[in-house]
């Protein structure tokens, strides 16, 4: 690698050629705070909070690191009290327009702009006048814009905008540049899918998931509920970020014992459901192949892919699979199967799904997601909400024992478990159906070529009677609108099974999942190391594939017994799509 | 600079429409032609609302935002239309102390309009001023070029009876 | 057209259409007299159409066709005394013509050829006809031009924009010529940056250079932008330049494009600007027509073609980075610089960006040389600046002078000074993004590096003259009004740090101003400066910076003694009445909107009826009151 040699704040640092200040000083283990900046995603150099001061020798000037190319020779001062006092006042502008309430706000304590504010000892008062004011925008079931906290960094645009959706985008000018949807129509009458992405991205608390642990301690506090919470597969891949973990520790025990400690009176594990969804979808997928249904067939677990399909690709709905998605399966079998065997009404039941998704809260809303009459899911949550709710609750994490989640609907494979990655579904799929095509019970089961964050992959797989068949896999809606125009264009690379999710990097970086500071989301590849401890765990179990599950045959041979996706198991767990408006006025 | 919106209903012609969908077929291979359409728009409809929007960024593959965001950031491109009088009330101080505030707030009323919007059919648009420089004759009312002196609430459907075509 | 034969050939055939305007006589010219009449925007709008039309019907009454004809020209500079009607060969200079002074002016100074001396603007101000009848009346001699030195400006107001033909006979074309036939694309550049031409938009930045940093770049696209969106309150010289002589900037262009690599131009031009943008699509098209544009121009193999954009409304888009994201469909926000347009510009290729005047410049310097063009100018600064005189100023309009002109002589000497007797203040240089140069520095030659050791900018050349009736405090405020509202948004400096520099400026001209203030609006401006990310936010803080540099003492006057020495600010005057001198009339009483004005029970001697007085309290210092005083007994201060 070719290197320059600067000076950063006096010490000598040799950086790549081709550096930015910010990756040179970041490469000497210096770090220069940043709000605006997402690398490769929003290098705008807006918000001028990491400006420094460089000479490339026509003496010192103030210049913006993060799109600033490092030059060989150039000094640099990443701290002096020029600068100090540049970014104390650029903080202090930010003040001026920002609606402090921060004792209360939810972001408090994980807040950029606070935290920076804090170490810089800006005045919040140090600028009065005219502050524009918004109204709070919670139209949407899964997420409330309050554009009064919003300091305008454009990291929600970037995350938008990546997502080939671009519902969100700079309106109006001067003081009065507002993050906006087009006419100011509420979150709800545009085509936003959902996915949240803006939220992880946000600095403060502008963009926040809708809140519904009120909904859930009270659900908790009722005597004549019972109250079921299952935890999706990512979950216990990110949760312990929330208490300090490094991100891709696994704290799947530890997170058990706390749902139990706040008072759940079933602990399940929505990975039973994903084997459930391997089988039905396996069988919808070979059903398809034999009648000459639509193909090539297209996964359903991610709503806010689907919702992405209903609003820009509606002709091509009949690719989508059938298959509800895991954990509303889950909650299907919940109120039916399970409230029957227990002799409870579904009425009295409460499911809460913690998902790393903000688009489950619009899922469990849809229209035919409701096998017992009752909604199959009742409330859903984010990984962040039940960190907050362990906070409240005082519940020491770092200090709890490993639990195991209530049988029966938590048995799970390690083929469940890799849902929570891009490709997981995909290989979990490819193990079910490789066994099944081939009637031999393979040992060769990982689908290397699916696996990886990337956001297309592509794969030929050999499978015994039945030849060549071609995959795909797509994380994040940019990468779905790609796969979705092949398919609209006559699928030329002759893909049989696609598999999306509808965030980048699957559900270990779901909309709703835990927040890492920018700089740790610019250094660190989160969605690998997250899906590095899904993996590790699938290999360490004996089962690995859905359709040795023993719930789920128990599941069958005692509730469904007309078999796959007939009867009372297409009733149960098979759901429907729909067009949907863009803009609704 | 925030762009007020009108609520106007919307009611293009057909001529219009297909003017605006010959702009965009003669720009839609390349989408940095976007804002000349929206010139053009602007030129046949006198405003962008929704609508017109709408179709310009179906027609040009872009998303609703974009359109919207390049149209609050010029001036030239308007969301409201003006009606064919518009009725601009001084709320200069000088005005203001004499109560143009309250001719303001009657003529919102009588027309049934805010400030920045024009009337269903197109005949009323009402804005405020800054100081038009005729303090003795305060409070000031104009409508077009024409210039009212003096006005009391009670002087102002006279005055809009003026404009009866 | 493909040689310079041909180009010289129409040049011939068009002699006898130019030669009255150049002062000379030609044995192949029939006419005896040509009018031009100005046909830019200011004449324009003072009814230059309807004038040319009176012309052509009376030429046609008096049967002298055949030996007059009318012409309609770009601007001529003196914008204020339009419409403004030249008439060749003597040059008598008509200013504010109404269509009824026109018959005279053909049946007296076309037929008979005696000048209208009652019309001819002379630049001296008299009225006594034996001094008009001796005072020389060609245009030329008038103090007002005979000062200047036309050179961007040499075809404005000479010849007929929409003619191709009349560009060429001035030689026109035959830089680009001269560029593709016999010089490399690199003696282009070398012959630019010797010349020392600087960036006209502002910046200053060498041009030349700025043309050999995008030559090497290898891209398979590269583009030449012109900057026309010229923006500052006050300054139009490069709409005048547009509206006069469009040819000049597409031959440059082309030059441009020639020396760097580009086969596309684009030129972004103001909306606001019709008139300008009509005659640039008219000389596109001719020179299109010509293969002036096009492929393969002269033979030479080089392409180069133009395509008009026309910006909507946004200050910022003069910022040549916002101008680009502009041009590609999106919000003009500017995008951080490295890398520079030349490396990475508009669609992401390598761009050359000049504004309107720069581009004016080149063909010159191209056919004469750089020394010739060196010859002119101060050590770092060459060539000539175009100005927009305005303000307390006798002649306002567009004067052209070397650079290094002293303002002394530009206010005294070309503008014919203040008017009124009042005394210079100051004067305002680069609008919004410029400073002030105070009284005591009116005999600096003014180039770009004695501006900006001022804290001034050249900008795009606006110069506001101002009297001791100008509140400096109100002109600083004045400016961030206009930044605020062209703000666009994106970085937090600008977008939120100008709007509480400008609150902090209400606070002082409102009179509620605290010495702590003032630190706190030159900090701020401090910081503002250094930490915008562009050009607009960068500047912005100037017109604050330079006032409280050379006009303290006004800012302490607001702040500490709670006045306004101009008596500009209202929060800071008081209006009264002096009891002695007021006769009681009660016509103030009468107007007075917020009904501050009552009677007292003091009758002044001499007087029959008692004196008013103001409430303090209740006036809102609309001045109503002193309009309407007939004995000017009511005084502000």
């Amino acid at each position: 690698m070719d290197m320059i040699n600067l000076k950063i704040n006096g010490i000598n640092v040799s950086a790549p050629k081709g550096s930015t200040i910010l990756e040179a000083a970041r490469y000497a283990g210096i770090e220069i705070p940043t709000l605006c900046f997402m690398k490769d995603k929003n290098e705008i150099g807006a918000c001028r909070i990491c400006v420094v001061e460089a000479n490339e020798g026509r003496g010192f000037r103030i210049v913006t690191s993060c799109v600033y190319p490092a030059s060989e020779g150039m000094e640099v001062l990443t701290n002096s009290a020029k600068i100090q006092k540049a970014r104390k006042t650029t903080l202090e502008l930010m003040l001026s327009t920002h609606k402090k309430e921060c004792l209360s706000c939810a972001r408090s304590t994980n807040c950029e702009l606070q935290k920076l504010c804090k170490e810089y000892g800006a005045d919040e008062n140090a600028f009065n006048g005219f502050r524009p004011e918004y109204e709070i925008d919670d139209s949407a079931a899964h997420l409330v814009r309050d554009n009064n906290k919003c300091i305008l960094c454009r990291r929600c645009i970037a995350a938008c905008k990546e997502q080939y959706v671009g519902v969100i985008g700079a309106n109006n000018r001067g003081i009065d540049t507002a993050v906006g949807t087009p006419f100011e129509l509420p979150l709800n009458n545009v085509p936003c899918i959902s996915c949240g992405q803006c939220t992880v991205v946000c600095p403060t608390g502008a963009l926040m998931e809708k809140d519904d642990t009120d909904k859930v301690w009270a659900a908790i506090n009722d005597p004549t509920k019972t109250v079921i919470v299952q935890t999706a597969p990512a979950i216990r891949a990110t949760l312990g970020e929330w208490f300090g973990y490094q991100p891709g520790t696994n704290v799947e025990g530890q997170m058990v014992a706390a749902l139990r400690r706040l008072g759940f009176d079933k602990v399940f594990d929505t990975d039973f459901a994903a084997d459930l969804t391997i089988v039905e979808e396996a069988n919808e997928l070979v059903e398809r192949i034999k009648n000459k249904g639509v193909l090539p067939m297209i996964t359903s677990c991610s709503p806010g892919w689907v919702k992405f399909c209903e609003y820009y690709y509606a002709d091509l709905l009949p690719h989508l699979s059938t298959c509800k998605s895991p954990h509303e399966m889950e909650g299907a079998v919940i109120k039916t199967y399970w409230a029957q065997k227990n002799g409870i009404d579904p009425k009295d039941i409460v499911v809460v799904s913690v998902m790393p998704c903000t688009a489950k809260k619009f899922e469990i809303g849809r229209e035919d997601e409701s096998a017992s009459g009752y909604p199959d899911v009742d409330i859903a949550i984010t990984t962040r909400e039940l960190g907050r709710m362990i906070d409240r609750a005082g519940i020491k994490f770092t200090s709890l024992p490993n639990e195991e989640f209530d049988s029966p609907l938590s048995e799970d494979t390690g083929a469940a478990v890799i849902f929570g990655a891009t490709g997981g579904v995909m290989e979990a799929a490819l193990r079910t159906a490789n066994d099944w095509v081939s009637g031999e019970n393979n040992t060769n089961i990982d689908f290397e070529a699916v696996r990886g964050t990337m956001g297309l992959k592509q794969a030929t797989v050999n499978i015994k009677n039945l030849g060549e068949v071609k995959v795909c896999v797509a994380s994040g809606a940019g990468a779905a609108k790609v796969v979705m125009d092949q398919l609209a264009n006559g699928n030329p690379s002759g893909w049989s099974f696609i598999e999306i999710m509808g965030c980048p990097g699957g559900c270990v970086n779901g909309g709703g999942q835990p927040y890492q500071p920018q700089y740790v989301r610019d250094t660190v590849d989160l969605k690998a190391v997250r899906a590095k401890a899904l993996y590790d765990q699938d290999r360490g179990m004996t089962l690995r594939k859905s359709h040795e599950s023993e719930a789920v045959k128990v599941l069958y041979s005692e509730y469904y017994t007309e078999g796959f996706g007939k009867g009372k198991a297409h009733h149960d767990l098979h759901t429907s799509y729909t067009k949907r408006e863009k803009y609704t006025k | 600079m925030k762009k007020k919106i009108s609520k106007i209903p919307f009611n293009g012609t057909k001529e219009q429409e297909a003017a605006l969908q010959a702009a965009i077929a003669e720009n839609k291979h390349d989408k940095s032609n976007l804002m000349v359409v929206m010139q053009k728009a602007q030129d046949i409809y006198g405003y962008l609302p929704f609508e017109v929007q709408e179709m310009i960024a179906e027609g040009m593959d872009v998303p609703l935002e974009k359109v919207y965001g390049v149209a609050t950031f010029y001036a030239q491109f308007s969301l409201s239309p003006k009606g064919r009088y518009n009725i601009s009330v001084c709320l200069g101080t000088a005005c203001y102390v004499k109560g143009s505030g309250l001719l303001f707030d009657k003529l919102q009323e009588k027309l049934g309009i805010g400030a920045d919007e024009c009337t269903p059919d197109g005949k009323f648009s009402l804005t405020s001023a800054r100081c038009v420089g005729a303090c003795g004759l305060a409070p000031v009312l104009m409508v077009n070029e024409d210039v009212y002196g003096k006005v009391t609430v009670d002087e102002i459907d006279g005055i809009l009876a003026k404009y009866n075509d | 057209m493909n040689t310079l034969a041909e180009l010289l050939a129409i040049k011939e055939q068009m002699q006898s259409q130019v030669v009255l305007r150049q002062g000379k006589t030609d044995s192949g010219c029939k006419l005896h007299h040509q009018v031009l009449c100005c046909g830019g925007t200011g004449c324009t709008s003072s009814g230059s159409v309807k004038l040319i039309q009176e012309f052509n019907d009376e030429i046609k009454k008096n049967h002298i066709e055949d030996e007059v004809n009318v012409i309609r020209t770009g601007c001529f500079g003196l914008c204020a005394l339009g419409p403004v009607v030249i008439v060749y060969p003597e040059g008598t200079f008509y200013s504010c013509v109404t269509p009824e002074d026109v018959p005279e002016i053909v049946s007296e100074h076309l037929v008979k050829g005696n000048v209208v001396t009652r019309l001819a603007y002379t630049g001296i101000e008299t009225t006594d006809p034996n001094v008009q009848a001796q005072i020389k009346v060609a245009l030329n001699e008038t103090p007002f031009y005979k000062a200047q030195h036309r050179l961007v400006l040499r075809n404005c107001g000479v010849i007929d924009p929409e003619n191709i033909n009349e560009y060429i006979a001035m030689d026109g074309y035959q830089a680009l010529n001269k560029a593709l036939t016999s010089m490399t694309p690199d003696e282009v550049i070398q012959v630019v940056k010797d010349s020392g031409l600087r960036g006209r938009g502002g910046g200053g930045f060498p041009t030349g250079v700025k043309w050999s940093l995008c030559a090497p770049n290898k891209a398979p696209q590269k583009y030449v932008v012109c900057n026309a969106d010229e923006g500052d309150p006050g300054a139009f010289m490069d709409r005048s330049v547009l509206e006069g002589d469009p040819h000049c900037i597409i031959e440059a262009m082309a030059i441009a494009g020639y020396a760097v690599g580009a086969t596309k131009g684009y030129i972004y031009v103001r909306a606001e600007y019709p008139i300008a943008v009509h005659r640039l699509m008219v000389a596109i098209d001719q020179a299109r027509e010509a293969g002036l544009l096009g492929k393969n121009i002269f033979g030479s193999g080089f392409d180069f073609d133009l395509t008009l954009r026309l910006g909507a409304g946004a200050f910022v888009c003069g910022e040549e980075t916002a101008l680009m994201t502009s041009i590609e469909g999106n919000r003009g926000e500017p995008r951080p610089r490295p890398p520079f347009p030349a490396v990475k510009g508009l669609y992401g290729s390598p761009t050359v960006e000049n504004n309107v005047e720069t581009f004016a410049n080149i063909a010159q310097i191209i056919l004469n040389g750089a020394d010739w063009f060196k010859s002119m100018g101060t050590e770092k600064s060459k060539g000539t600046k175009i100005f927009a005189l305005g303000g307390k100023i006798h002649n306002t309009g567009l004067v052209e002078v070397p650079m290094g002109t002293t303002l002394r002589e530009i206010i005294e000497n070309i503008g014919g000074g203040v008017p009124n007797g009042k005394k210079f203040k100051a004067a305002q240089t680069g609008g919004p993004s410029g400073g002030c140069i105070p009284a005591s520095l009116i005999d600096t030659p003014v180039d770009y590096d004695n501006l900006t050791a001022m804290g001034c900018m050249m900008g795009s050349g606006g110069l506001i003259v101002m009297d001791e009736d100008n509140c400096m405090v109100n002109m600083a405020k004045f400016f961030l009004e206009f930044t605020v509202d062209e703000s666009c948004g994106k970085c937090t400096p600008c977008r939120v740090g100008i709007r509480r520099m400008l609150e902090i400026l209400e606070k002082i001209s409102d009179g509620k101003g605290t010495l702590e203030d003032l630190d706190k609006l030159e900090q701020l401006a401090q910081y503002v400066k250094q930490n915008s990310l562009c050009g607009l936010g960068q500047t912005a803080p100037n017109p604050v910076l330079a006032t409280l540099k050379f006009f303290r003492e006004e800012y302490i006057a607001h702040v500490v003694d709670k006045k306004c020495p101009a008596g500009v600010c209202k929060g800071l005057l008081n209006f009264t009445i002096d009891k002695e001198t007021c006769i009681g009339c009660g016509l103030c009483m009468k107007n007075c909107p917020a009904d501050a004005i009552t009677r007292t029970d003091y009758i002044a001697p001499g007087h029959k009826l008692a004196s008013c007085e103001i409430d303090p309290q209740k006036c809102v210092k609309c001045g109503t009151c002193m309009d309407h005083c007939k004995i000017k007994s009511i005084s502000k201060k």
